[in-house]
């Protein structure tokens, strides 16, 4: 592959990506890229990032040999990348750092966000209340049934939540009521878009906040292995941790990057959350990429066992890196994921999200087939805590 | 000329704004729709927008966001707009009719296909809230082939480079929109948005309809004073909404927007 320098300046990864949003944002969208790439071109920013990500996030997190779950499976060696350790319990919080200190820098006083899981609701609440920000965090109501404590996690932070009630009540509907405030208040208030989608910059700003976890799992995985990995695994909602952890690795043309998708019940059935292993190419939330649509382009509800990856749509730079072949997309269903949760609790101690428990499932299907002597690097996005409950009530167990 | 270039020309020598109501197409229900074209032409609108409905209407307030809903529950598709059109158009050779909606319902038809379609059904502009003029070049250039003017929105954010690369793309008239917020949110203000609205028919050479929080006739005289166009949505859909039968419908939409007929007619268009 020859030197991989996408997004172009419009925001595109070949046919995907661009700017498809109502009018009045389009001035906010250029203020925000400007605000970005000085930012970026800033040594004194970059130190903070720098700081903060070390003293508030804490990083670097490590890459852990998950080595009974490897000798039980009796093939590659799986590695963890441990964004479960950071603060607040995910990978989300890198990119909230990054996108409440632009949104300091920039002067605004209030950030919004959207949330599914909550996990990126309680990042930004948390950096809001860093930052000394006002936040008010957009959710489904039926997400804030099946994240109760992260809701609740969010009001101790001091941050309002908005229980979002139109379409399907989820992720993509908690987007576009987002949307709807950020064009209402755009001139005091920065929107934190808690994935790799959305409009330009946005793709491409989290991608850079979260390359972090690619960049530090590239060196770690030199030092402990003397290589790099032959594959690298990671679930995909919008594809944040995934894109963070497949960019530092894209012109390594050796190593395999697999993103896997949510089966939910099964591809077969239409209920699940799955839009490059089944979708077609369309435009939602400002960016042309694959969605799960209906013949009429109208937007299909999802579903997922893990409410952060309960979303039709995907990041436009996976769009493209699986059009071109350099990465592939599989999926994983809820039963598979709840398996690879149960056997990673038992084998390695280690509880993760059910989001990252997809990437897990995938992990422990491919490794057999691979040697003792090659490496697979599973991003592990979150911990699991706030999934217990939704686990115990799946097998009829009351909290 | 075409029919939205003509009904412009018609107004510039009576000296009065148009009103241009909104409807979503398939609400209040399906067999309503084009009665109640019929019906706010009969009460003294000068042109239509009718709304195809999207299942993410990102840009859209509660009223129309539900009402989008509803026509979708009810089973509402691109190709029935369309076809409303060409029924309307049976009995109705005068009212420019203007579709609004969201790209994505456009492309899984095919942008070549639908400009197609909405040409022979008798469609007049196609606004698309969320392509934009950069975005959007190859759809404009479809549309306007077929003879359909493609309609992009500015905003109070809009700086002069957006306005210069709108008035390379749009056609018919361009859309103000004259708050920050989503269809259906409250007051702006008007003597700011008329001044604005003043500049930007200079700047672009063609009229400049006003919307977006335009709730009563009080508003669309005020309004009218210095736009081409004021444009009724969320208003009349909460109108819609409640009704049980297409009578009830249609008699809602006269009573609503009589009043409004009335105010464009005795305002006369001086400037701010
Ligand atoms: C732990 C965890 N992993 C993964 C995701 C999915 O998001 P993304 O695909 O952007 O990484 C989420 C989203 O909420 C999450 O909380």
């Amino acid at each position: 592959m020859e030197t991989y320098a996408l997004p172009d300046a419009f925001g595109h990864y070949g046919p995907y990506g661009g700017r498809f949003v109502a009018e009045t944002l389009i001035p906010a969208l250029a203020e925000l890229e400007h605000a970005y790439q000085e930012a970026q071109r800033d040594p004194e920013f970059r130190a903070e990032l720098h700081n903060e990500l070390r003293q508030f996030v804490g990083r670097p997190n490590p890459l852990c040999h998950a080595a009974r779950v490897s000798r039980e499976l009796g093939g590659a060696q799986i590695y963890l990348k441990r964004e479960d350790l950071n603060h607040t319990g995910a990978h989300k919080i890198n990119n909230a750092v990054g996108q409440a200190l632009l949104a300091r820098r920039m002067g605004k006083k209030r950030v919004i966000a959207e949330t599914g899981a909550g996990q990126h609701g309680v990042a930004t609440a948390t950096v809001a209340t860093r930052y000394g920000m006002e936040c008010l965090v957009y959710m489904g109501e039926e997400d804030i049934q099946r994240q109760s404590s992260n809701v609740f996690r969010m009001r101790l932070l001091g941050a309002q939540v908005a229980a979002v009630s139109s379409g399907t009540r989820t992720l993509k509907d908690a987007l576009n009521e987002a949307l709807r405030d950020w064009v209402t208040n755009v001139e005091s208030t920065f929107y934190v878009i808690g994935t790799a989608a959305g409009p330009h910059p946005y793709p491409v700003m989290v991608r850079e906040f979260h390359r972090v976890i690619g960049d530090e799992a590239r060196a770690q995985c030199l030092e402990l292995t003397g290589r790099l990995p032959d594959c690298l695994i990671a679930c995909v909602g919008g594809g944040s941790n995934a894109i963070g952890l497949f960019y530092p690795f894209i012109e390594d043309k050796a190593v395999r990057m697999i993103g896997v998708e949510a089966g939910g019940l099964g591809l077969g059935t239409g209920q699940h959350a799955a839009p490059l292993t089944t979708g077609r190419p369309g435009v939602l939330h400002g960016n042309r990429t694959y969605l799960m649509e209906d013949e009429d382009g109208q937007i299909l509800p999802t579903h997922s066992i893990s409410a952060g990856l309960d979303y039709p749509g995907v990041g436009p730079e996976h769009a493209y890196l699986k059009d071109i072949g350099r990465a592939e997309y599989v999926a994983a269903t809820d039963a598979e994921a709840l398996a690879a949760f149960h056997r990673l609790c038992r084998t390695e101690g280690i509880i993760p999200a059910l989001e990252s428990a997809h990437a897990l499932a995938h992990a422990f299907h491919l490794a057999p087939t691979m040697r003792p002597d090659q490496t697979i690097i599973v991003n592990l996005s979150g911990r699991g805590d706030k999934d217990i409950h939704t686990v115990a009530a799946l097998e009829g167990i009351h909290l | 000329m075409s029919r939205l270039a003509g009904l412009f020309v018609q107004l510039q020598d009576a000296g009065r704004a148009a009103l241009i109501p909104f409807m979503t197409a398939g609400d209040p229900s399906l067999t309503a729709t084009v009665p109640l074209m019929h019906a706010l032409v009969a009460v003294g609108v000068d042109a239509i927008e009718l709304g195809m409905p999207f299942s993410d209407p990102m840009a859209d307030g509660p009223s129309i966001q539900r009402a989008s809903e509803r026509a979708l529950a009810r089973g509402v598709k691109l190709r029935m707009v369309l076809e409303w059109v060409r029924e309307f158009r049976m009995t109705n050779s005068h009212t420019p009719i203007i579709l609004m909606g969201y790209l994505n319902p456009v492309e899984a038809m095919g942008v070549t296909l639908f400009a197609e379609a909405a040409a022979t059904a008798g469609v007049d502009g196609v606004i698309l809230v969320d392509l934009t003029p950069e975005e959007g070049r190859g759809e404009a250039a479809v549309l306007r082939q077929q003879g359909v003017d493609p309609i992009f929105l500015l905003a109070p954010t809009s700086g002069p480079e957006r306005v210069a690369t709108v008035r390379g793309m749009g056609s018919g008239f361009v859309y103000y929109v004259s708050l920050r917020g989503i269809t259906g949110a409250a007051q702006a203000d008007w003597t700011e948005v008329l001044q604005r609205v003043q500049d930007l028919r200079r700047q672009l050479g063609l009229p400049v309809a006003i919307g977006f929080g335009i709730r009563d006739a009080a508003t669309v005289a005020r309004v009218a004073v210095g736009a081409d166009a004021v444009v009724v949505g969320s208003a009349l859909v909460d109108q819609l909404a409640e009704c049980m039968t297409d009578q009830e419908a249609i008699a809602a939409a006269t009573r609503f927007i009589e009043p409004l007929a009335q105010a464009v007619r005795t305002t006369e268009r001086r400037g701010v």
